[in-house]
């Protein structure tokens, strides 16, 4: 059954988003913006579960690429999200039943919605990472060695092109990310298709009312002066790793990642102890006297002591009050074929994936 | 030189009169209504003083340097504010977020703007977006001219970065309506659309009170017998000439606290130090940096409307003299008696408990009538200051960008909830004229020469040394007298995706007033 997505979720949804993910994905503000916008202008959304979608349903798989600086600029509209998922039917000459996001982490956790308003479409509860990762092959969809082609890729100025083929998600990415630099660094984009039954099968599950289950659950905490992070823990089963204050931020912008280190320097039960949290985009290893105590695909969480509120590697500064979490990764992602695609040798460490639950 | 300076807050108007670097004089009077007549009473008052010092000789002004929280109350009270249209060029980009839209209502209603949205700006790399749509331009002038509105603002894509578009526009404006005031976004702000956007329109609305405002001050100074420049002080800690200040009235939203800060700067001598600005409802915690305040990096919040432009970093407490305490729940502030506190402290004669009487009562300070607070009980009291304390080392912490010690300077009214030793702090600095650090803060400004643009096919020393020689030249025309111009600043970003080796330089130079 659809459900109607109400305007209150919206501002749950951007916070549990934001937190999943796990210090990259972008800021959700110009999305939720937007979508609060188009509510306002007498549009809506539905979910719908992706149990009841039927095995032949087409899926558009939506998000928007590009830099976050020039995102700052260039905003987001809805209109070429929606344009992007037309010109595929037209490629196709098929037509789509519904729309997922293909990250939930960060401000793509909105895009299919945006889309979904303006083409009447519901929006899968679903999406290809569970978190937020930086490129195609960081998918549950490429894990799962599903075809990766073709892509629409639209900007504001008409200019629509189709990756029609590839040989591999790595020159999915590579070909995407060349075009979407060329029209401007922001575009965008209609991944592959996917049909009901591979969303059911390779797709991450329920993802949608978990991030916005989340945001309700920090709102709800600070409506009533109780511990945020406390409750995200409880309701999600993480860990906290770390309570400390940040006293260190090195950063790199290098190939297009934001590559660098935040130090964050314990208080309270952890005071005279160090957390060192390294990133490319997204928070991706967590070492405690140089050992790796949480890491990839495990979500590592950066959050405000007191607000509940996620901090991004963008964001991140000097001095604030920090609460370092754990949440757990879909399996998907432990799986050997997953660890190939998202473990920490994929982002160029020498050790394997150990499960912060297991220590 | 002699000059005056003068801070108008909500509350009080202080004033000082230096001699170099010379308190002459100082006064603190209530701030009026029409505010102009306590300006007059304020500058009368030192000037009196200061020839009474002299054997009842006058003393011949050079300079006035007015301090005013005037803008920043019309944004926060919806009040004075005009009607303003605002012309977007961005078009097909950004259509589905239009002006204000992430304005509260309440302001968005006071301002009204007449909305443009039109083709055109720039890409990250300098490449344009579209064309320029000159005609959609040329029609929306008619259309504000039709309007009888007075003020415009202008926001091209990416003007930070390529100001073209923006120069453009206001040409056609102009000349189709000659005398309207014009904003333009890439001279106010950063990179950001919405947040430049705002800042602009913020601006543009308040460029009737920016007149006004001015030429009140003016006139205030005339009727208390002054005939020298005056200035208005500006986020920053620097001077501008009164008569371009109130173009750019944004820029004079945090003159207030920035005050007290270079005022603090002055009286301790200290170039790097914390500065604690004690007063009744909050404490603004703030940074020097080789004398000025540090510079936020991030979205400040003024009114409910995000803006992203030249701010000093400031760290507001809801801890003050006329704080509540709440006995029972171990909590001060954030509410507060505010101006009541001289009726509604115990020590004053009230029967509210506030952050004074805890300090009167653990013997900290001598305010008021003592033994009206002897009933409290040590021990809570002693824990409620532990309380305030921690709140403070917690804030202090917050703005400190290194762990090794910091010193504090306290100012303000209620500089005496500061105590001697806090941890993270090397030592606490205590003034005499505490109270009117603002007015010196105003008294001691410099004016100011500011470049941030980016420079293509120049090494990176060359780059620095163009960027330089702008802003020296800058500061010489704002009245900065050559030989005392120095660098304060210098920052340089290369912009990887540039070809040329382009880099981004901000270098801001201040020098003393001619």
């Amino acid at each position: 059954m659809e459900r109607e997505f109400p305007i209150e979720s919206i501002d749950a949804l951007a916070i549990g988003a934001w937190i999943l993910g796990t210090g990259g994905g972008g800021s959700p503000y110009l999305a939720q913006l937007n979508l609060t916008n188009l509510y306002k202008q007498g549009k809506t959304c539905r979910l719908i579960q992706p149990e009841e979608l039927r095995d032949d349903d087409l899926v558009a798989v939506v998000s928007q690429m590009g830099a976050p600086l020039v995102g700052q600029e260039r905003l987001i509209d809805p209109a070429t999200l929606a344009r992007a998922v037309c010109l595929m039917e037209e490629f196709i000459g098929q037509k789509f039943t519904a729309i997922m996001a293909v990250e939930i982490g960060g401000g793509n956790a909105l895009s299919p919605f945006l889309a979904a308003a303006l083409l009447d479409l519901p929006v899968v509860d679903a999406d290809a990472m569970g978190r937020a990762y930086p490129e195609a092959q960081n998918t549950s969809f490429a894990i799962g060695n599903l075809k990766m082609y073709p892509l629409s890729l639209v900007d504001c100025r008409d200019n629509e092109s189709i990756v029609s083929k590839v040989p591999s998600w790595i020159w999915m990415e590579r070909i995407s990310r060349t075009i979407t630099t060329e029209v401007g660094s922001v575009a965008s984009t209609c991944k592959a298709p996917r049909t009901g039954a591979e969303v059911k099968e390779w797709g991450i599950l329920h993802t949608v009312t978990q991030a916005t289950r989340i945001g309700q659950t920090v709102l709800e905490a600070r409506r009533n002066h109780n511990d945020p992070v406390q409750a995200i823990l409880e309701l999600e089963g993480g860990k906290t790793l770390f309570v400390g204050k940040i006293t260190d931020v090195d950063r790199v912008a290098t190939g297009g990642f934001l590559r660098g280190k935040a130090r964050v320097s314990g208080l309270g039960n952890d005071q005279g102890e160090d957390l060192v949290l390294e990133f490319q985009n997204e928070w991706l290893v967590a070492r405690r006297n140089e050992e790796p105590i949480a890491m990839t695909p495990d979500l590592i969480c950066l959050l405000d002591t007191d607000s509940g509120d996620a901090i991004g590697t963008e964001t991140v500064r000097y001095g604030q009050r920090v609460t370092v979490i754990a949440l757990p990764s879909p399996e998907i992602l432990r799986t050997e074929r997953g660890l190939l695609n998202v473990g920490p040798r994929t982002f160029g460490y020498d050790f394997d994936y150990r499960s912060v639950f297991a220590i | 030189m002699k000059r005056i300076g003068i801070d108008v807050g909500g509350t009080n108007t202080d004033a000082v009169l230096i001699d170099g670097e010379k308190i002459l004089a100082s006064i603190k009077v209530p701030t009026t209504s029409d505010v102009m007549s306590g300006v007059v009473s304020a500058t009368k008052g030192v000037l009196d003083q200061a020839s009474h010092l002299n054997n009842g000789a006058g003393h011949q002004i050079d300079a006035v340097m007015l301090g005013t929280t005037h803008f920043t109350n019309a944004v926060v009270e919806r009040a004075n504010l005009e009607r303003i249209a605002i012309v977007r060029i961005s078009l097909p980009a950004t259509e589905s977020l239009p002006p204000t839209i992430d304005w509260p209502d309440d302001i968005c209603a006071a301002v009204n703007p007449m909305v443009f949205m039109v083709a055109g700006g720039h890409e990250y790399d300098g490449r344009p977006l579209v064309p320029l749509d000159r005609k959609a331009i040329k029609e929306a002038a008619h259309q504000i001219a039709e309007a009888g509105i007075r003020s415009v603002a202008v926001n091209a894509l990416f003007s930070p970065l390529t100001s073209e578009c923006e120069l453009e526009a206001a040409e056609i404006i102009r000349s189709v309506v000659p005398d309207v005031q014009i904003t333009l976004s890439h001279t106010l702000g950063r990179i950001g659309l919405l947040e430049r956007e705002n800042v602009a329109m913020l601006n543009a609305s308040l460029q009737s009170i920016g007149r006004k405002t001015v030429d009140s001050f003016g006139t205030a100074l005339e009727q208390a017998g002054i005939d020298a420049p005056f200035y208005l002080t500006q986020n920053d800690g620097t001077v501008v000439m009164a008569e371009v200040a109130a173009k750019s009235p944004v820029f004079s939203f945090a003159s207030g606290p920035t005050n007290s800060m270079r005022g603090a700067a002055f009286l301790t001598g200290l170039e790097d130090a914390m500065v604690a600005d004690v007063g009744g409802t909050t404490t603004d915690i703030g940074c020097l940096v080789h004398g000025f305040p540090r510079e936020a990096n991030n979205i400040v919040e003024v009114g409910g409307v995000r803006t992203l432009f030249r701010m000093p970093d400031l760290l507001p407490i809801g801890l003050g003299g006329g704080s509540i305490v709440d006995v029972e729940r171990g909590r001060i502030g954030p509410r507060s008696v505010g101006y009541r506190i001289s009726s509604a402290a115990l020590v004053f004669g009230g029967d509210t408990l506030t952050a004074t009487d805890l300090l009167v009562a653990a013997g900290r300070a001598d305010i008021g009538d003592k033994s009206r607070v002897h009933h409290l009980d040590g021990a809570q009291v002693n824990g409620l200051l532990q309380r305030m304390i921690a709140m403070l080392e917690d804030s202090i912490d917050r703005m400190k960008t290194s762990s090794a010690p910091v010193d504090l300077i306290a100012v303000g009214g209620g500089s005496f909830l500061i105590p001697d030793t806090l941890a993270g702090v090397g030592k606490v600095h205590r003034m005499e004229q505490a109270g009117v650090a603002n007015a010196i803060g105003a008294a001691m400004a410099q004016v100011s020469g500011e470049v941030d643009q980016v420079f293509s096919g120049l090494s990176r020393d060359a780059a620095l040394a163009e960027a330089e020689a702008i802003a020296r030249c800058r500061a010489a025309e704002a009245g900065a007298c050559v030989e005392s111009i120095k660098t304060i600043e210098v920052e340089d970003l290369p912009i990887a995706y540039l070809p040329g080796g382009s880099r981004r330089v901000r270098v801001r130079v201040v020098g003393d007033i001619n």
